[in-house]
């Protein structure tokens, strides 16, 4: 079966951030397949490069990134969420005249229509942390 | 794009304490443009999003009211407000600002089991 999950918890305020991985995570182990993990409202700070957790704690960004590069997965951080935010790749903080970016690497910036494209390749949206 | 999948918009949230409600109508609108056909079931605080005279203004934010009344033009008209959360909240159908078609929680059963794709804010 095609998934597709969308995020919009932010990492480490909601334990359905975490939740949203185990579970990527397990349908990919059962055999199914994971067309587009999409980022959305305080979900997109997943895709912050910055994040610098506690050795001890889980890293989020970081594991999906492992994930991702481990399953040829399509992170995709909603733009305008992002750059509200803070979450800027080099493109958008030249635009911005920003300092700098800090967009993870795994993940790109992308628009809603990325999400229109996953209800439609998808047999399964799950929503984690509305 | 294979097919139209018939998507269904549950929005849970009053309209401002969190940016739910606004994502949801940015959604809405992005199928909208895919014309996939969307339905929005308004449930649990989510109903407040369906009363009017807001002053969003007043604490930094936009009004969504105008954006709601928006949704036909974006051919989404399928609007439903779940019966028990008017109840709760204490609103009748008449002080709704926008109409929606009321749903008790079977009808929201069987809204759900005809919709292809569920999202939720």
């Amino acid at each position: 079966m095609i998934f597709s999950i969308v995020v919009q918890a932010a990492p480490y305020s909601c334990q359905s951030a975490e939740t949203a991985l185990r579970f990527a995570r397990s349908l990919l182990e059962k055999g199914h397949s994971l067309h587009r993990v999409f980022f959305y409202g305080d979900g997109i700070h997943t895709g912050s490069a910055l994040a610098s957790p506690p050795q001890d704690e889980i890293n989020i960004p970081a594991d999906w990134n492992t994930l991702a590069a481990e399953h040829d997965l399509d992170l995709v951080v909603c733009i305008a969420a992002a750059v509200r935010r803070g979450v800027l790749d080099t493109n958008e903080a030249g635009r911005y005249g920003k300092s700098g970016s800090n967009l993870a690497e795994g993940f790109e910036l992308s628009g809603l229509g990325q999400l229109a494209d996953a209800i439609a390749q998808s047999d399964r949206v799950i929503t984690f942390g509305a | 794009m294979p097919d139209k999948k018939k998507v269904l918009i549950i929005n849970r949230r009053a309209p401002y304490g969190r940016s739910n409600a606004r994502d949801s109508l940015d959604v809405a609108l992005t199928c909208g443009v895919f014309e996939m056909p969307i339905s929005i079931l308004f449930a649990d605080d989510g109903v407040f999003q369906l009363i009017g005279n807001h002053q969003a203004g007043d604490i930094g934010q936009k009004n969504l009211s105008a954006n709601l009344a928006a949704l036909p033009m974006y051919d989404i008209d399928q609007l439903f407000v779940c019966t028990e959360s008017l109840n709760t909240h204490g609103l009748t159908f008449d002080s709704l600002e926008h109409s929606a078609t009321q749903l008790d929680q079977t009808a929201i059963q069987q809204l759900i089991q005809d919709h292809d794709v569920v999202l939720t804010f």
